[in-house]
């Protein structure tokens, strides 16, 4: 049933990157020297809409908040992120949409698989060298800003209700995607 | 619908609509999108052909598997574990992608536009038409990703968008961190003599 699940969702989800440009390195690298803001718009809508869809499916009881998972905060997030935002800037492919650009026959994204198999396999072989190092210090741990009946994890807003946090955020987000304008000059 | 089946590229809200519903329906079904793992579970595999200790069963473990190598053994090993039996969710869904991009590419009109499969044109524009370069670049960036990725704990589809979705803080300290090199870095690589 799982394996199933994995194949339809995988299939939609690699379905849908391509179909939103998401896949094209084009359209990466212009909304990264902020010329075009298609992609963005994409990213803030999805995210705004999946989190108010989400949290009001939490509240009513349809989505079980065992299926929450919120990843721990320590420096190597934030080390992480800015070697990541570099890479990205130079390749113009994220380890999702590089996979789908090489299902559509990109030729540049199978030389992306290759190098993203070999950085994998670097921290592979670095990470008990760094585990130790201030790069794996705790910033908060498992910590989100809405609360869940997760008991996992902690929620910095914990007092008030879920749906009024989250939804307003996603409010925000929705509203600078509908706002963003799809390109600059 | 048949029209966006074949459509070479939706507009944004069609496109913000249907990729918000593919994490909604993600986490309601099984769990939130999460990709950059997958990487190392498949050098993992490789690793496996060469060697004798990188995912062995162990009934001491948490996830009866264990490994010799330290982060293959994190976690109670359940690194270890996708390894020695990869027709797991996660894995599969990962190869699952591969073929979405596959169909989508497959089924789209094409015909007048034949674009560049090997180099984006704002590259072109700036590094010339040498695919050796372009391939080099991919390959370079690729490594820096994943390894940034795996240093973070999650990519794009892990920590930003199922992330920031959950409200996570680790998901906006990520985003933060990736935009504040990406953007200077992409201007400073494609806006020079422009």
């Amino acid at each position: 049933m799982n394996i199933l699940l994995a194949i339809i969702l995988g299939l939609l989800f690699g379905f849908v990157l391509q179909k939103s440009g998401a896949a094209n390195p084009q359209k990466i690298i212009n909304m990264l020297r902020l010329k075009d803001f298609h992609l963005m718009k994409v990213i803030l809508l999805s995210i705004g809409l999946s989190s108010l869809a989400m949290f009001g499916l939490l509240a009513i009881g349809i989505i079980d908040a065992a299926h929450i998972s919120v990843k721990a905060s320590y420096f190597g997030v934030i080390a992480g992120g800015a070697i990541f935002g570099l890479g990205w800037a130079i390749a113009g492919f994220c380890p999702g949409t590089g996979l789908v650009a090489l299902g559509a026959g990109r030729k540049d994204a199978l030389f992306f698989i290759f190098g993203s198999l070999l950085g994998a396999f670097i921290f592979t072989l670095m990470y008990g060298e760094l585990k130790t190092t201030f790069l794996f210090n705790d910033l908060g741990g498992k910590l989100m800003l809405a609360s869940t009946e997760n008991v996992k994890y902690k929620a910095l807003f914990s007092s008030a209700p879920a749906f009024i946090i989250a939804g307003g955020i996603a409010m925000v987000f929705i509203a600078i995607a509908w706002k963003l304008p799809a390109k600059s000059d | 619908m048949k029209n966006l089946i074949y459509q070479k590229q939706w507009d944004w809200l069609t496109s913000g609509i249907a990729l918000g519903l593919v994490f909604l329906f993600a986490v309601a079904l099984v769990k939130p999108i999460g990709v950059s793992t997958q990487f190392v579970i498949f050098d993992g595999i490789v690793w496996d052909f060469f060697s004798d200790d990188i995912a062995v069963k162990n009934s001491d473990s948490k996830s009866d598997y264990a490994s010799t190598n330290a982060y293959l053994n994190k976690g109670g090993g359940k690194y270890a574990k996708n390894i020695a039996n990869p027709l797991n969710y996660s894995f599969i869904f990962v190869l699952a992608m591969i073929a979405g991009g596959f169909i989508a590419n497959k089924l789209q009109s094409n015909e007048a536009n034949r674009e560049s499969m090997i180099s984006p044109p704002v590259w072109e524009l700036r590094f010339g038409h040498s695919p050796s370069k372009r391939y080099f670049a991919a390959f370079l960036g690729g490594m820096l990703i994943l390894f940034g990725a795996r240093l973070a704990g999650g990519c794009t589809s892990g920590h930003m968008m199922s992330g920031i979705m959950q409200t996570s803080i680790s998901g906006y300290l990520f985003a933060l961190a990736v935009f504040s090199t990406a953007i200077p870095l992409t201007i400073f690589m494609f806006n020079r003599g422009e």
